[in-house]
């Protein structure tokens, strides 16, 4: 170990390819760089990542094996002819994952390369929200903030964009922006409280956002089952108008395919929090009340103003999943339900993406394929939806703990001086010394 | 202080004694005083409100009280400002206003608010009582679990999913066997099972302990779903049929007027969860147990250089507290409804961890937000029956709202364990 240790370090220190040195010395070095950048390969979060997914996947392939009628009825007679549960168990798991993948990358089923590539613009279509709101949340990790309000946050939003879109009459293109930002604005107002709180009386984010997330979903509820406020004239269901021309958002290949001009703004504000975490002052102060609120407030960052700052911009974000959801694939009016779950996933997201920009865009996009997949798997198959869950679950739980993974597949462990820290709060453990 | 420092030999010494007088409370029952005394008394509805005290299967029959509306509100009022007095002087002594004067003045306040809403017509004070008992059940055990967890420094996010582990395995184990009390042990097991992997994950791999509880709603949300439409569906009469418990009168005590048939004409899951509430608070505060588990969830690193072994008892501990959210998810299907379904826990986990920091992580505290909030859940549908002049919704809000209040100080400053959340590594 302590050998290879000072290889590790000796790159730093030693001289430029290029420079004078003996020949020796330079085979020597490559041969241990090329262990070192092995190891770190290996032993690296993209490693780490793939085998996170494939055990997670495996994981679901078993739970779709043990629960198919045809395995179970296979396994009666399993002694007398094992082929037949092996065949009928590849049978459910291939059958399940081939939906999967039609439903969410290429439908090969399809005739015709415009068919069969509707699949992959339905998981972009499904990634949309997830990575809006994903963002929102992982904007708030990174300061330390755990923001589960994001249910709350979208309903508020989707009132608030779903009033001006169909209440209001304005032209084309300015009423979608005016129908966005009246959106992200709700979304942040709302997730403002939280911070409000947080920063005045040091009221537990989690709890707050919490609490608000059914305040939101009775205040909706509320004024979807109103008249004069947001239900839809002469009818008695709890459920808007539908949404005007005018604000919807713009197809991007046309009405066969679901992609809205959504998908190129979370690239955006995907871009946007990039710069506003690793550019900006702004974003720095964040990150500095996130590693490390103490330090954070004798370096002269007003940390309580940092909670409200932090919860506005997550609000907005998470606010841009709502707007998506009422402005986006479906115009025709929506209920109370318009979340769909999106405000919870938004947090595994976060969480997969390690609360990087790109890392939650990434990770936003695979599980928007889960959820397309998932659907046809559903459809196709017959398997129910809710294993999507449980495969997206474990692939978090797998990915936060490193050591477990290493463990299962005996991966070396990394580098101690170069491991960044686990913790993706960064909360403080308490060490004895 | 300095000159006593320099003479020491006068008189002895006297201690400053620093008195922080914290206003919020006496401030918040102002507000609530004014809010009664206006809306019930000077604006208050006219005709009478009649409150039905007992059933007809009541062996001691009260005659239902009828009350004039607006005067009673009047009455309130002024007894609500009377008490806002008491607290402010209180207060003013220097000491703190107590738990009794705060549950009398919200007792009082919903009398009023009830008198006010049931103008003209009748309201059945048994079977709002009933229900409101049933509804907090889960949220109390979820509770203890939490508290318990918390008290030793691992935050439970995961009573919903220890809850919904509980509901799913009894009703399934309960079923197969026909036997209700086997179910309640395979709840135990369940929730035992769900908190095991919160421990492995936040104690051994030390992963945030918020993300772990987070992820495994969703991972007992997923599997129980699935495995409810995928193999409960298929079969519910083999599968999902459980037999549901009886209610077991206590004799003697089932006869107190209106208390009697709302706690003592339970299931015994109801019971337990009495004896688990009293277990609880006596252990936590009178065991060597509590004291440990006490003293890891405050300084770690303390405990452990007396000896106690961190780890193992947050271990524990959690596990216990798993065990006793499964078995609070088991009245969801043994003890109410009968028969699971996808989510049925519906948020009770989370309300469970609200009612855990409302009651400022004290077993008797957390029980009486359980039981408040289980009280305005029913109040809600109650109201919805005789007509309300408020809307429901608003109504449902009611215990968040209640809620982000109590966080936001008007309960104190609610502090948690002081090392609640941190990992402890042995360097």
């Amino acid at each position: 170990m302590s050998g290879e240790k000072s290889t590790e370090v000796q790159p730093e220190q030693a001289p430029e390819p290029g420079q004078p040195g003996t020949e020796v010395m330079q085979e020597e070095r490559e041969e241990s760089r090329f262990s070192v950048a092995l190891r770190e390969i290996m032993s690296g979060s993209a490693v780490l990542s793939v085998l996170s997914v494939l055990m997670a996947l495996v994981v679901g392939g078993i739970l779709i094996a043990l629960t198919d009628p045809r395995v179970q009825e296979a396994s009666g007679y399993f002694f007398s002819r094992p082929v037949d549960t092996f065949s009928a168990i590849w049978d459910a798991v291939a059958g399940a994952y081939t939906a999967l993948f039609n439903g969410s990358i290429y439908n090969f089923r399809r005739e015709g390369f415009d068919n069969g590539i509707r699949a992959l613009l339905e998981t972009l279509t499904q990634a949309t929200p997830l990575i809006a709101a994903g963002l929102g949340v992982a904007v708030g990790f990174r300061a330390g903030l755990f923001n589960i309000g994001g249910r709350g946050q979208m309903l508020m939003a989707a009132a608030a964009a779903g009033w001006v879109a169909f209440a209001l009459d304005m032209p084309f293109g300015i009423h979608l922006v005016i129908a966005l930002l009246a959106g992200m604005a709700a979304g942040a107002v709302w997730a403002g409280i939280a911070g409000f709180l947080k920063a005045k009386t040091g009221a537990n984010e989690v709890i707050t956002t919490i609490m608000l997330n059914y305040v939101a979903f009775y205040f909706l509820y509320w004024m979807l089952s109103t008249p004069g406020w947001l239900q839809a004239p002469g009818s008695n269901n709890p459920k808007t108008p539908g949404m005007k021309e005018t604000a919807v958002l713009p197809k991007l290949f046309g009405d066969r395919y679901s992609l809205h001009l959504g998908f190129l703004l979370v690239i955006v504000a995907t871009i946007f929090v990039w710069w506003l975490l690793n550019r900006s002052s702004l974003g720095f102060k964040f990150r500095a009340v996130g590693l490390n609120p103490s330090a954070a407030r004798v370096a002269g960052i007003n940390v309580d103003r940092m909670a409200i700052y932090v919860m506005l911009i997550a609000g907005a974000l998470v606010g841009m999943a709502g707007v998506f959801q009422v402005l986006g694939p479906v115009t025709t009016g929506f209920s109370a339900g318009i979340d769909a779950g999106i405000g919870f996933d938004a947090i595994t997201v976060a969480l997969l993406g390690r609360s990087r920009p790109w890392g939650v865009f990434a990770a936003g996009l695979l599980f928007g394929a889960f959820k397309a997949g998932g659907f046809t798997m559903q459809a196709s198959q017959g398997i129910p939806i809710d294993i999507v869950l449980v495969v997206q679950s474990m692939i978090v739980l797998f990915i936060a703990a490193p050591p477990l993974v290493r463990a299962i597949f005996r991966l070396p462990k990394p580098d101690p001086t170069t491991r960044r820290p686990k913790n993706i709060q960064g909360k403080k453990a308490v060490v004895t010394k | 202080m300095s000159v006593q420092a320099t003479t020491p030999s006068s008189a002895p010494i006297t201690l400053e004694r620093t008195v922080v007088k914290s206003w919020k409370a006496p401030i918040f029952f102002g507000i609530f005083a004014l809010v009664a005394l206006l809306a019930f008394g000077v604006f208050g509805r006219e005709g009478f409100s009649t409150f039905r005290l007992s059933t007809s299967y009541d062996l001691i029959q009260i005659p239902d009280i009828s009350l004039p509306t607006r005067a009673t509100g009047w009455i309130i009022g002024i007894l609500l400002l009377a008490l806002t007095a008491l607290s402010a002087w209180i207060v003013n002594q220097g000491r703190k206003t107590p738990l009794w004067l705060t549950i009398v003045f919200g007792v009082l306040f919903m009398v009023g608010f009830l008198t006010w809403t049931s103008a003209g017509s009748l309201l059945p004070v048994p079977g709002l009582l009933i229900g409101a008992v049933s509804l907090s059940v889960p949220l109390i055990f979820g509770a203890m679990s939490g508290v318990i967890s918390e008290r030793s420094g691992v935050i439970n996010i995961a009573i919903e999913g220890q809850l919904l582990a509980g509901a799913f395995t009894s009703a399934m184990v309960a079923s197969i066997t026909r036997q209700p009390l086997l179910g309640l042990v395979a709840a135990m097991i369940a929730g035992v099972l769900v908190s095991f992997i919160l421990a492995a994950f936040a104690i051994k791999y030390v992963v945030d302990q918020i993300i772990v509880g987070v992820v495994l709603n969703v991972l007992v949300t997923g599997l129980t779903g699935f495995l409810y439409s995928q193999v409960l569906q298929e079969n519910a009469a083999l599968l999902n049929s459980p037999p549901r418990f009886e209610r077991i009168p206590i004799p003697g005590l089932v006869s107190i007027p209106i208390i009697g048939p709302v706690l003592f004409n339970q299931t015994i899951i109801v019971y337990v969860m009495y004896i688990t509430v009293a277990v609880v608070a006596y252990a936590l505060f009178r065991t060597r147990w509590g004291l440990r588990t006490r003293s890891v969830g405050e300084h770690p690193t303390a405990a452990d250089t007396v000896g106690i072994k961190v780890n193992m008892t947050r271990f524990i501990n959690v596990s216990i507290g798993g065990a006793i959210a499964g078995f609070g998810g088991a009245y969801f299907t043994l003890g109410s409804v009968g028969s699971f379904t996808k989510e049925m826990t519906a948020g009770a986990g989370f309300i469970a961890l609200a009612a855990v920091i409302f009651g400022r992580w004290d077993p008797i505290r957390a029980m009486l937000a359980g039981l408040l909030f289980g009280f305005a859940t029913n109040l809600q549908s109650v109201l919805g029956i005789i007509g309300s002049p408020l809307p429901s919704e608003f109504l449902l809000m009611l215990p968040y709202i209640v809620t982000i209040f109590a966080v936001a100080g008007f309960v104190g400053q609610s502090r948690a364990p002081a090392a609640d959340g941190k990992p402890y590594i042995k360097a």
